[in-house]
């Protein structure tokens, strides 16, 4: 029988994993961009997964308003990347030092 | 093993290799097919918990939209993997052990041990429930306002999306509206005074 601790621990995996790939691709800013599709996707998965054991429908609200704001955050992201590139012919993180931070 | 066991097994560790092929893929577009395919078995997983409407909204408007517009950016711009891929493992010792730490404290807390999670049972619905139906009452009752402001900040998405990216070229012979109603007469006509008449020099060649 699956338990909650099943998913939760997928979750985990889940969320581990693409907080390596942001270590790794710390120079491609489109992976970044992936990578943070993927940790959503794993609190996303915790909600389900809450919520179905729960029996409680609000976590399953949470994920619908948490896919509204991931899909305007990865359109405008996109966006931005493009105007970026436009300028820079370049998406690596290291070159986006005009404002001297 | 009961059949279900069998699939989620079967679905978990496709997400987890497809998450590893994300964060390692040498070519983004790679990337991002493996990222749908993530999203297909997450999608999968959540139809085991009984989230039907969210699984299907899952494919259809993440893997639909979402992955798609990924995939438009990564084709529309010409990356040079040589140089995104200098150093690539270098951090790798960091994030395991940032990602160690991290998966270790999770372990703490979601074994269940201490906390009880073993011990929900998961829930049996019946045969004629509908989870859109459900999921419904409830967005159109209590969660009512937050979703007029979803659909806001949908909207100022798309305003913000096109306005970043619309690019004004400097050869575009479109005219613009307020400047044609702004417009005077005297900007398109030159009225020029000259004399009424002119003595034209006699020409020889009319004589009979």
């Amino acid at each position: 029988m699956i338990s909650l601790s099943h998913y939760l621990i997928l979750a985990a995996i889940l969320f581990v994993i693409s907080v390596i790939g942001i270590f790794l691709n710390r120079k491609n800013l489109i992976v970044l961009l992936m990578a943070i599709e993927l940790m959503l996707l794993a609190v996303n998965l915790n909600f389900v997964a809450f919520s179905h054991y729960l029996n409680d429908l609000s976590g399953q609200l949470f994920v619908f308003f948490i896919l509204v704001v991931a899909a305007a955050e990865s359109g405008i992201g996109l966006a931005i990347l493009v105007v970026l590139f436009r300028n820079l012919s370049s998406i690596d993180v290291e070159d986006l030092d005009s404002l001297k931070g | 093993m009961e059949f279900k066991t069998l699939l989620f097994y079967l679905f978990s560790t496709i997400t987890v290799i497809a998450a590893l092929r994300v964060i390692t893929a040498r070519n983004p577009v790679h990337a991002v097919l493996f990222l749908v395919l993530a999203f297909f078995n997450v999608a999968g997983l959540w139809m085991l918990l009984q989230a039907e409407f969210l699984s299907l909204a899952l494919v259809m408007v993440y893997v639909g939209a979402v992955m798609v517009l990924f995939l438009f950016v990564v084709m529309m711009l010409d990356i040079n993997i040589e140089r995104v891929r200098a150093g690539f493992w270098s951090n790798l010792p960091l994030g395991i052990v940032v990602g160690g730490l991290l998966a270790s404290e999770m372990a703490v807390v979601l074994s269940g041990k201490y906390f009880g999670l073993a011990n929900l049972p998961p829930q049996n619905l019946p045969a004629n429930y509908s989870n859109t139906k459900e999921l419904a009452r409830v967005l159109f009752t209590d969660y009512a306002y937050p979703f007029e402001v979803a659909s806001v900040i949908l909207l100022v998405a798309i305003i913000v999306a096109v306005m970043l990216t619309m690019r004004r070229r400097k050869d575009n012979k479109a005219m613009h509206s307020s400047d044609q109603i702004a417009v005077k007469a005297k900007d398109r006509m030159r009225i020029v005074k000259m004399a009424p008449e002119v003595d034209l020099p006699a020409s020889g060649g009319d004589k009979a």
